[in-house]
């Protein structure tokens, strides 16, 4: 309404209030635990297989665990110490994965990564070898959804793109940790971005990045001066706007077809966050794996939220501890942030490649509501940004009509949460919709198989 | 450290805070500048009378969900006392207190409970109730109370009027023009602010307005059925104007007088008996439109809007089915 008007998505969409209490705190980096825990699987796809044995010492950066197959990513080491054993533990979704339980000794970095923290700013590397060196480094993307990025560094063959999309929206109401990392690393984030755009071959970059992060936008504009090719875009402070579809929609107007066929590459764009760019660099430039990561650490009741850089592998409870310790009345631990983040049943757990957050919700906001008639007031219809029916999908799925649940595309759901936030009856709209979308996919699976 | 054990739930993890009752009693707030307006013109009887309606539908609602459906009591939802208050404003203010009763009585029992309660009815029970009582009733439901009666002592011109759409009705079937018979009609102003008969709650479209502005900015409606609705009324009888002036009233008098703007703005949006998609809402306040002027020019009542709108409820389903929002990427 004021000023200059800003792009957003067209359609659906809702605003819950910013809760960004850490915004203006530097990253620091999180002392070193005792123990860390390192996941064979922190991403989508097949696991790595583990290349050290209990007993052996390893390095900062050594390589840990080995990618298998196409679709998956290798894991290094983020201390120096010795592993002790293979542990069980359980990932966000609550299964027990395979990892390594290293004791931490000293900070000994394996020869050859550059820690200096002098930029380098001259791409010398192929597109080959800028593919084998984020292949090799481990890199995923950093925005929540774990994709290995080296198979996105490459076009598949019958494709074409045209534009490379950087997603610098951090829509989620309490986190920060994309915002400082554009504000105190856009430099780095810029070379990142022409490291993607050579081994992609494109001529046009498009960072999106939300209005409500000014300094960012301007620390980015900046250095992105001298390269024509990147576009810094401001976009409207719009939830769910760090979706692929949404942000993609925002940028270039274009829309992704439906899942599960459909990709960001279909309509010629590539999607990578910035803080996966951030990675590339270091990999690139610095011949750094993925050891590090920001996450930002915040709720309404934390004493001190922050904005950490934290080893792959640190226990969530040593970073609540040094924002000021688990409040008393802490009822909900959330890794990721409210909206599309998942409750965690344990602190314990440690930090993976795609936790950009931790928010704590205290008592009084940790229950939900008691559930009421639905008032078709229509208000599910109109936040949806995929053009879905909530109320209809939910009354299908609980009344087990699956078939027109499949029709009504629930398969389509990016489970973004708007529906269940606006509805004012308090229904589960999100959780039906995620079992029926579950069920309907086994089912299409189940009949490709016959 | 001892610590509880995490309540561990499926995202999202926070909501609107929007509920039932906060919608509910956000439209009952945006109609009380309409209600203020009413009691300025017709006096207290309109506060009675709307007190009356709200109180009556609120108990039977109680009554009927404790002994009859045995179910919880939410009969202070603010839905009772909107749909009391709704009708109140589909009334002549000098209603008789026992009309009024079965008039909540259809609207609770019979529209509204009998389909299952909130959320099910497939009509608007304020208008079921009204339109029951005006075709039971039809000499006590079209005699409108003068607008400023109760200050008047004197009797001289008597208690009651014509509301300006049945001057318009009467004067057109005894083979008068627009010309003549404006003479007798209020103008816009009048209109606009209210000092017209009517029913209780219809006859000023500024409070209206003011009402719906507060809804749209609470976004408890949104502008596609009001919007739609008025629109069409608008150019469906400026049309008709254009064509032939001397038969046809101009489009603004159309959409200030009579239950238009009540009608756009809080009974055709009514959550449980209107479209779920925007396009729905499009089509579903447009063809309310349309048969509202088709009622008033063409048809026996002077006044459609309450006709048109239960019989677009009806309707309500079948758009349902048809209009699907657009789906993302196809």
């Amino acid at each position: 309404m004021f000023g200059k008007k800003v792009k957003t998505f067209p359609q659906g969409g809702i605003h819950p209030e910013d809760k960004k209490f850490s915004d203006h705190k530097q990253i620091v980096d999180l002392p070193l635990p005792a123990t860390v825990y390192i996941p064979c699987s922190q991403h989508i796809g097949a696991p790595a297989v583990p290349v050290v044995q209990p007993g052996d010492k390893v390095l900062v950066g050594q390589l840990i665990a080995q990618r298998q197959g196409f679709i998956s990513a290798n894991v290094h080491s983020s201390v120096s110490g010795t592993v002790k054993k293979m542990v069980e533990l359980p990932d966000p979704e609550g299964w027990k994965k395979p990892s390594f339980e290293i004791e931490v000794s000293g900070d000994e970095w394996l020869d050859g990564i550059d820690r200096s923290p002098e930029l380098n700013m001259d791409i010398t590397a192929t597109p080959d070898e800028i593919r084998a060196k984020v292949t090799a480094a481990g890199i995923v993307g950093l925005g929540g959804a774990t994709f290995p990025a080296d198979i996105k560094l490459s076009i598949p063959p019958g494709k074409s793109a045209e534009f490379l999309i950087i997603n610098g929206v951090e829509c989620e109401p309490y986190l920060t940790s994309d915002h400082r990392l554009m504000l105190e690393k856009a430099e780095e984030i810029i070379v990142g971005i022409r490291i993607a755009l050579k081994a992609l071959g494109l001529k046009k970059a498009l960072v999106g990045v939300e209005a409500n992060t000014p300094d960012a936008i301007e620390q980015l504009k900046k250095f992105s001066n001298p390269y024509p090719e990147i576009e810094i875009v401001a976009l409207k402070v719009w939830y769910p706007q760090g979706g692929e579809r949404q942000l993609v929609k925002a940028l270039t107007n274009r829309e992704i077809p439906p899942p599960p066929r459909g990709l960001p590459i279909d309509v010629g764009c590539v999607v990578f966050n910035v803080a996966t760019c951030f990675s590339i660099y270091e990999a690139v430039q610095k011949n750094k794996p993925l050891i590090d990561r920001v996450v930002t650490v915040t709720g309404d009741s934390v004493k001190d939220p922050s904005n950490f850089r934290v080893r792959i592998g640190t226990p969530i409870r040593a970073l609540i501890d040094a924002a000021g310790g688990l409040p008393e009345d802490t009822a909900k631990v959330i890794r990721g942030s409210v909206m599309m983040g998942k409750a965690i049943p344990d602190i314990s757990i440690p930090i993976t490649k795609g936790a950009g957050g931790i928010v704590i919700i205290p008592e009084n906001e940790a229950k939900r509501k008691q559930k009421q008639v639905c008032i078709r007031c229509a208000k599910c219809v109109s936040v949806c940004p995929l053009g879905m029916e909530p109320y209809l999908l939910m009354t299908l799925v609980e009344q087990g009509r699956l078939d027109e649940a499949e029709l009504e595309k629930i398969t389509n759901c990016c489970e973004c949460g708007c529906c269940s936030f606006t509805c004012p009856s308090n229904r589960p709209l999100l959780d039906y919709i995620r079992y029926g979308k579950a069920s309907v996919l086994q089912r299409m699976k189940a009949r490709q198989q016959k | 450290m001892n610590q509880k054990p995490l309540i561990v739930s499926l995202s999202p993890h926070v909501f609107s805070g929007l509920s039932i009752e906060k919608s509910m009693y956000a439209v009952i707030i945006a109609l009380v500048p309409a209600l203020a307006v009413s009691v300025y013109v017709f006096g207290l009887g309109a506060l009675y009378l709307t007190f009356l309606a709200v109180s009556s539908c609120i108990a039977l609602e109680f009554v009927i969900q404790k002994y009859l459906m045995k179910v919880p009591v939410r009969a202070l939802d603010g839905s009772a006392a909107l749909t009391g208050m709704l009708l109140a404003f589909n009334l002549p203010a000098n209603l008789p207190w026992w009309m009024v009763l079965i008039g909540s009585f259809v609207a609770i029992a019979v529209a509204k409970m009998s389909f299952g309660g909130l959320g099910n009815n497939i009509f608007n029970p304020a208008l079921v109730g009204r339109v029951f009582l005006l075709i039971s009733f039809p000499v006590a439901m079209t005699t409108w109370p003068k607008a400023f009666a109760y200050r008047c002592l004197s009797h001289v011109d008597g208690k009651t009027a014509a509301t300006p759409l049945m001057t318009l009705k009467e004067g057109l079937l005894n083979g008068q023009t627009i010309e003549q018979i404006s003479a007798k009609l209020p103008d816009y102003g009048q209109l606009f602010l209210g000092q017209i008969g009517g029913s209780l709650g219809e006859i000023s479209a500024a409070a209206l307005l003011l009402g719906g502005l507060f809804l749209l900015w609470k976004k408890i409606i949104s502008w596609h059925i009001p919007v739609s609705m008025i629109g069409t009324v608008f150019v469906f009888s400026g049309i008709l104007w254009l064509i032939d002036p001397l038969k046809y009233v101009h489009p603004l008098f159309h959409i200030l007088s009579g239950g238009v703007m009540l009608g756009a703005i809080y009974m055709a949006t009514d959550y449980v008996s209107s479209p779920m998609t925007h396009k729905g809402m499009l089509i579903y306040g447009c063809l309310i439109g349309a048969l509202t002027v088709i009622i008033r020019v063409f048809g026996a009542y002077p006044e459609g809007v309450s006709f048109a709108i239960l019989v677009m409820n009806a309707f309500v389903p079948l758009i349902n089915r048809y209009c699907k929002p657009h789906r993302f990427g196809e």
